[in-house]
């Protein structure tokens, strides 16, 4: 960074081609823009061209006229999303939950990252680390499944064995929105733990022994070395994680909050977030106009919330900026 | 020096046993369900202990899945074919970024960049591909959404190519003539294998466990389910069960699947995980701290 065309000049390798006709210089490359123009076609097509379909929030989308005969129709789509409750609901729960993920996943992370590093036995370390990996792997489906396993009416083992043995009636977990905040960051974490700890786990590895070698010399017991040496070296990437969670705070796990609660509409108040709404409004409601503001609305203030936080990443520490 | 073993290692360790075991508790579950005679299922539910054993879930799926077969070829199909797209447009992509004389690099570094932090939504999105596209109901609309391209994983194979190959080699390469596709094809890939292989590892898994592709746009085309798609299917459609032939059935049976065959089915569709794991978890960890390490 910062080196200027001069210097550039002076460090030229001697051995490469140089060409003074700048048609030539492009034209040696073509061959790889062409080796990257499927790369370039598939962008535009995926992320590029839906990215101007935000206006589609602004039209009243109808399927005749499509996406360019469609009237405008300003805010009328944003009005309309933000007469109901349903926006304050969404929004809540979608940001709610997400703080208290990241609080869960920081506070347990760390926990299980530093005891896992503790562990003598190579062979136990290796066995711990793969257990809090494998439920990352599965999908959304899956763990849908093994929920129900529990939380079936007739068949789940808390109706038929759990509650029976503590003296209590069986529950209708489906129907019961009150529960499930507890149940999404108990399976939430589950399911997510493993990632933060791996990346914690690699980072205390990166640590150089020779800190704690010193600290142990001095006398300092186990905790002391943990308050002051495993900890301040955590604090990058415990910042840049948690900075970057907070500027996807507007985006929920669409799998989660879905196939979890198996869709059920009694649960919404508690478990609808803003891409249950939005999905819900396009597939299921057609709903386009609500569901389209509901998207634009996550997008936007999801795409302010990254500059942001980068920008406060980037004051704290330059090198963990994205960018 | 040999480090002393101190009440905090053993609490430590059981702390760690204890919790390792309540991670593997749901897999068990699942496993135990998918083996429980049915009819002690309907008495006591899905339990730890069964009342009576019964392999008739398996028997089932072997003899008359042909829905699920069906559904494992496809979802077998889109990983394999999905997987390589995948690799093969983000390896051409990041060798390109990795060209430190390429004219226009950091233009398109950006615009690769730029989708980890703005996207349109599922709206636009939806209706490019279904109304614009037309690709509902084909495999394609398995393949071609979301998961082609990844912008995290592109940007790591960029800086595992230009950290790991040597400007010489390619340098040296160019003086004896060689062209860039020839370059690309002869050194990058076979000096690039390990972060392919990670990459690859992501891709595929993503594509294994999707089912979201399959509810926006497979509506009538049933025999285009992945194996997901089918368990989210048996959840959400009940008319899908009853009026659908899950392969033919010997007299006596009911035609829906039983709970006790849902969570075969369910285990089924985690056996090559499982079976794979220590593979998986191996690159998976490794792509995850790359990952971490970028930032």
């Amino acid at each position: 960074m910062g080196v200027s065309l001069k210097e550039k000049q002076r460090f030229h390798r001697a051995g490469t081609v140089t060409n003074s006709r700048p048609g030539a210089h492009i034209r040696k490359f073509i061959p790889v823009y062409l080796m990257m123009l499927p790369g370039i076609i598939y962008l535009i097509i995926n992320n590029y061209l839906p990215m101007s379909g935000i206006v589609i929030a602004f039209k009243q989308y109808n399927v005749r006229d499509g996406f360019f005969g469609s009237p405008w129709n300003g805010f009328s789509n944003f009005k309309y999303l933000f007469t109901t409750n349903d926006a304050f609901i969404i929004t809540r729960n979608t940001i709610l939950y997400n703080l208290a993920f990241i609080i869960i996943n920081i506070t347990l992370g760390i926990l299980l990252a530093i005891l896992i590093c503790d562990t003598m036995n190579k062979h136990l370390k290796k066995m711990f680390q793969s257990a809090i990996l494998l439920p990352f792997l599965m999908s959304w489906v899956i763990v849908g499944y093994i929920v129900y396993a529990f939380l079936s009416n007739e068949n789940g083992i808390m109706n038929n064995s759990v509650l029976p043995m503590l003296g209590r009636s069986p529950v209708a977990w489906y129907n019961t929105p009150e529960a499930w905040p507890f149940i999404i960051i108990l399976v939430n974490t589950w399911k997510g733990i493993g990632y933060g700890t791996l990346i914690y786990i690699s980072t205390i590895n990166g640590i150089d022994p020779t800190y704690y070698e010193a600290a142990r010399m001095d006398g300092a017991k186990r905790w002391q070395q943990i308050r002051h040496i495993t900890l301040p070296f955590l604090i990058p990437s415990v910042v840049t994680l948690t900075l970057l969670s907070v500027g996807r705070i507007m985006n929920a796990d669409f799998g989660l909050f879905y196939q979890v609660t198996r869709n059920s509409g009694m649960l919404y108040s508690t478990t609808n977030v803003i891409d249950t709404y939005v999905y819900r409004g396009l597939m299921v409601n057609a709903n386009l106009g609500r569901a389209s503001a509901a998207g634009a609305y996550q997008s936007l203030i999801g795409f302010f919330l990254i500059i942001l936080v980068n920008w406060l990443v980037r004051r704290f520490s330059n090198e963990h900026a994205l960018f | 020096m040999k480090k002393k073993l101190t009440p905090y290692h053993i609490f430590s360790v059981a702390f760690l046993m204890l919790f390792s075991i309540a991670v593997m508790v749901p897999f068990v579950l699942l496993f135990l369900s998918s083996l429980t005679e049915e009819h002690s299922l309907i008495r006591n539910g899905y339990s730890f202990f069964p009342e009576a054993f019964s392999l008739k879930s398996y028997e089932y799926i072997l003899a008359s899945g042909k829905k699920i077969f069906s559904s494992y070829l496809v979802t077998i199909a889109v990983t394999v074919i999905g997987t390589l797209l995948n690799l093969s447009l983000s390896a051409m992509y990041a060798f390109g970024l990795s060209l430190k004389k390429l004219p226009g690099r950091k233009l398109l570094t950006f615009f690769i960049f730029f989708t980890m932090l703005f996207n349109g939504g599922i709206v636009p999105s939806y209706i490019m591909w279904a109304s614009y596209l037309h690709i509902k109901d084909t495999l394609m609309a398995l393949i071609l959404p979301n998961f082609l391209m990844n912008a995290m994983n592109v940007l790591l194979i960029r800086t595992y190519f230009t950290g790991s190959i040597p400007e010489e080699m390619l340098e040296a390469a160019q003086i004896d003539g060689a062209s860039y596709p020839h370059i690309f094809a002869r050194i990058v890939l076979p000096l690039g294998k390990p972060i392919l292989v990670t990459m690859g590892t992501f891709a595929g898994l993503a594509y294994w466990n999707d089912w979201t592709n399959s509810i926006y746009y497979i509506s009538r085309r049933t025999d285009l389910y992945s194996i997901q798609a089918l368990l989210n299917v048996m959840i959400t459609n009940l008319q899908y069960l009853a009026n659908s032939d899950f392969g033919g059935l010997s007299t006596g049976e009911s035609a829906i699947p039983t709970a006790g065959i849902q969570m075969a089915i369910a285990f089924v569709a985690i056996l090559p995980i499982l079976v794979l794991f220590p593979f998986l978890q191996k690159y998976y960890s490794k792509g995850l701290m790359l990952g971490a390490v970028k930032g």
